[in-house]
């Protein structure tokens, strides 16, 4: 009895295909990348229909964590460089030269100014550690207060930069009176608009906003 | 695709002409892949691809050497006062709450899409819309929240309140620090309807 013989097929694939997607993935996403800034703590911000994208550059970013500790954050190097000239001279902290430049690569702040030398002192890899054991920047309801360390770090970021736009980034489990003291500080150095970061959700329908939102589109 | 044709271009070799070795070109891709794939996922994870959504807020001015007459009264018709406090809970009542010998009435609600605080906001609007067309009110008034979180409400409970101002397109609204008497009159309120 003869069985039938079934062809001898190549297991062989073509992975050329594969390999072009691939790397036109690839490309993609290394043009289209941009490293996320390393994040002092983790902050699950709240949700709001805002749709107001938040600027590139020009940023003063304020940090809340469910604690109610404040880090502060600016974005660009030479700002960074110019900041912290202005707030060794005003609060003579007898930083050194390399002192300065580690807080010019330095991601966020969240320490009270005594310990800042300490801090910049220490080998940048140990940063992070240190930061998630912060007690987080002082601040205080009023502006002028002596302990309000945020205000004066406010004070000194809109000097060295007066285009800095002010973003608070708090967590939604974050007691409001911690992030009253920022507000409050803010209006007392005459800044009435900022941003507020929150996630995106979309419109409840019924609603005012959801009827103007379609206004153009039809059913 | 990726393999050339090695095989010979059919013409016969005279003889004693030595052969080629014929070497197979075709490559084995799979590594590449492999690799292009890991790039990717590596890209992929470090990659902020949607920039964060902001919310702007403006916050009225403020001048200490401000005279008590040059600000401008809220008319007790068109407010809505929202009291935020602990555990996401709401209390509110209308108007401003400023005659001292009538203490306004507290209500109670949530952050719930049904039967929350947006149905109220709704509600005075609306009511608000009608005195003005019946000339009880100016065009000139507007619908006026006024939002007093207290010391144990979170942050997420302002971020929701300020977003209801904008779902429900309320143009006048003011975050402002809550009174003595309105943390007894939660902690009353709280009483009276059991909630702990």
């Amino acid at each position: 009895m003869g069985h039938a013989k079934l062809p001898r097929k190549s297991t062989h694939i073509d992975m050329t295909a594969m390999c072009d997607v691939a790397f036109l993935l690839l490309t993609f996403f290394m043009l289209a990348t941009k490293f996320k800034p390393e994040e002092p703590v983790v902050v699950k911000t709240p949700s709001s229909i805002s749709s107001i994208q938040l600027p590139d550059k020009d940023i003063m970013l304020l940090t809340v964590d469910t604690k109610g500790r404040i880090f502060f954050a600016i974005d660009n190097k030479v700002n960074r460089k110019a900041l912290i000239e202005d707030i060794n001279a005003v609060k003579s902290l007898n930083l050194s030269e390399t002192e300065k430049n580690a807080f010019a690569i330095d991601a966020s702040i969240g320490i009270p100014l005594n310990q800042l030398k300490s801090y910049l002192a220490a080998p940048p890899q140990q940063h992070s550690a240190l930061e998630a054991s912060a007690p987080g920047i002082p601040a205080d309801t009023n502006a002028l207060a002596p302990n309000n360390e945020l205000a004066d770090w406010i004070k000194s970021a809109r000097n060295s930069n007066p285009k800095l736009r002010i973003c608070i980034k708090a967590d939604g489990d974050a007691s409001y009176p911690s992030v009253s003291k920022i507000i409050k500080t803010l209006e007392g150095w005459k800044i009435f608009k900022f941003n507020l970061i929150t996630n995106l959700k979309a419109i409840p329908p019924g609603t005012a906003a959801f009827t103007e939102a379609n206004a153009g589109v039809k059913p | 695709m990726a393999e050339l044709d090695t095989s010979g271009g059919g013409k016969k070799k005279g003889p004693g002409v030595k052969k080629g070795k014929k070497l197979s070109t075709r490559i084995d891709l799979t590594p590449m892949v492999d690799l292009g794939f890991l790039l990717i996922t590596f890209f992929m994870f470090t990659t902020t691809l949607a920039k964060p959504k902001t919310m702007e807020i403006n916050m009225p001015y403020k001048d200490p050497l401000m005279k008590d007459e040059e600000k401008n009264k809220i008319k007790n018709s068109v407010a809505l006062t929202v009291l935020l406090s602990k555990s996401h809970r709401i209390y509110y009542y209308e108007g401003i709450g400023d005659d001292p010998n009538k203490q306004p009435d507290y209500k109670s609600t949530t952050f719930n899409q049904k039967n929350g605080i947006r149905d109220e906001i709704i509600a005075k609007k609306k009511m608000v819309d009608d005195l003005k067309r019946s000339g009880a009110l100016t065009a000139k008034d507007n619908m006026t929240v006024l939002i007093k979180p207290d010391t144990t409400s979170t942050y997420s409970d302002l971020v929701n309140i300020l977003d209801e101002m904008n779902i429900n397109d309320i143009r006048v609204y003011a975050i402002i620090d809550i009174s003595g008497v309105e943390q007894d009159n939660i902690k009353a309120t709280e009483v009276a309807n059991g909630i702990k």
